[in-house]
């Protein structure tokens, strides 16, 4: 089963809210992880795994530099969902 | 030569089977309660484990600390920051502007991590290296409660993990006063934390035979010096103390509970789990920290012993304070804390010392519980159900805390 874009965007952001302690309405598409949400590279990593648990997806290592934004993640989890 | 700096505890703080706090732990322990329960889990059922209680630690950290805290640290980091919360703001430096180049953070576990360990090691056998988190090493490391501490308050004068088995909660309180004596710092925080209570380590100290299996009676199974003792009882929790140099405590006011005033260390080079039966290692240790104390068996009022409640342990160190102290230790009241507490492991000589120095600053040595018939072969009296007065004046009391591997730690505590 695949999952929307905003399934995708709320599970994420339970993720990212269970990492950093930010609410989950604090993780929109926009917010960049390192400049908004002040998420360290362990932490992206910590995300990143469990994105990929929920989602049932594989986020390859050399992907996870180019998901700047909430948004990026949200559009590369949706076209990575066989 | 300049005289050592005074080293003197400012704040304290503990979490513990007895309490989530270091007033509520010396409230419980002055009433005789103990932290010992039935674990309410199928861990002996499934594993075959024969003892099926623990000194579980009584305010769990997810009522205290923020669920990101929680995810990113071992139970045995989290304990230690729960206490460091707490001394330091005991101590009156919640807030403060305390040099961070002045400050250090000494902060021991027996085992470390283990927690996190056995989980990663459960992840990668049923899921595969993709789906072992990145905070695996930070959290697992025996150095990461030390780490955390010295995030949390700011101490970059040097973070240090003693580890010692059940003597790496005082060697580190030695430590710390060490790096105050040595001008290394003004202001330390420093202690052990422990967080074992899970099927492995509990099913491998039973496998040693060290353990009570008094399944039926938790709160009467840890039972120093009783005829009928069969072992002792797992705890886990963390105590703290800040430690401060004597001229650093009175420049900002502070209040002081008592001095840590002398340091002993030795080793037994013996065998890997049994002390000496001679005890030479015990005898040194406490007669190193009364020398480094400037003080002398005469002046030693109070012990707070290691006491573990095996026969072999609680017998060897009574007779080591004897031959220590000759018939001075006919005037000691010996108090056995892990009768309540259960043995805290890398946590045990943090928090003995927090009780001694407690007891100092009360002028209240704690009971030892649960000592229904005294062993006859028990060399100094002991304090039995309610707590005993201490003299008025100066004082002098010992903490000992030995451990497998034959490390012997004695810290000397006396009034301010």
């Amino acid at each position: 089963m695949a999952y929307t874009d905003t399934e995708i965007l709320e599970g994420l952001a339970e993720i990212v809210a269970e990492e950093t302690g930010l609410p989950t309405d604090a993780v929109v598409l926009e917010k960049s992880f390192t400049d908004d949400l002040d998420i360290d590279s362990l932490s992206m990593m910590t995300i990143v795994t469990h994105a990929e648990d929920k989602f049932g997806v594989r986020i390859p290592d050399e992907e996870v530099k180019n998901l700047a934004t909430v948004g990026d993640a949200v559009t590369f989890i949706a076209g990575a969902q066989a | 030569m300049t005289a050592p700096r005074d080293v003197v505890v400012t704040g304290l703080g503990a979490t513990t089977p007895l309490g989530g706090d270091a007033v509520s732990t010396w409230t419980a322990a002055l009433a005789g309660e103990s932290g010992a329960r039935t674990l309410e889990n199928d861990w002996a059922e499934k594993y075959g484990i024969p003892v099926t209680f623990a000194a579980t630690i009584k305010v769990k950290p997810d009522e205290v600390l923020a669920r990101p805290e929680i995810k990113r640290m071992d139970p045995s980091a989290q304990y230690a920051i729960i206490a460091t919360r707490e001394a330091w703001a005991d101590a009156g430096l919640a807030g403060a502007e305390v040099d961070g180049e002045r400050l250090g953070a000494v902060v021991s576990s027996g085992i470390g991590g283990i927690w996190t360990t056995l989980d990663g090691w459960d992840t990668l056998r049923e899921r595969g290296a993709r789906r072992m988190l990145p905070m695996t090493v930070p959290m697992l490391m025996p150095n990461s409660p030390a780490a955390y501490v010295e995030l949390e308050i700011g101490a970059r004068a040097g973070a240090h993990a003693m580890v010692s088995a059940c003597a790496s909660g005082a060697e580190a309180i030695g430590y710390g006063v060490e790096m105050i004596r040595n001008g290394r710092a003004d202001v330390v925080v420093a202690g052990g934390t422990e967080a074992t209570i899970h099927p492995m380590p509990i099913a491998a100290f039973a496998a040693s035979r060290t353990l009570s299996l008094r399944n039926d009676d938790p709160a009467g199974a840890s039972r120093p010096y009783d005829v009928d003792r069969d072992g002792f009882v797992v705890g886990e929790g963390a105590a703290v103390v800040v430690l401060e140099s004597a001229e650093h405590a009175a420049a900002r006011g502070a209040r002081v509970y008592a001095r840590i005033a002398g340091v002993g260390l030795s080793s037994d080079a013996y065998h890997i789990t049994s002390p000496d039966p001679e005890g030479r290692g015990q005898v040194a240790a406490m007669r190193r920290a009364l020398e480094n104390a400037g003080a002398t068996g005469r002046d030693v009022v109070h012990v707070n012993a290691h006491a573990t409640s095996t026969k072999v342990g609680d017998l060897t160190e009574t007779a080591s304070i004897r031959s220590l102290l000759g018939g001075e230790a006919d005037h000691v009241l010996l108090s056995a804390t892990k009768s309540m507490t259960g043995h805290l492991l890398g946590g045990a000589g943090a928090l003995e010392t927090l009780f001694t120095v407690k007891a100092v600053h009360e002028r209240l040595a704690p009971p030892t519980i649960n000592v229904a018939k005294p062993d006859p072969e028990l060399q100094v009296p002991l304090v039995r159900d309610v707590p005993a007065a201490l003299p008025a004046g100066d004082v002098v009391a010992l903490n000992n805390s030995f451990g497998f591997g034959g490390h012997n730690v004695a810290l000397v505590v006396t009034n301010a």
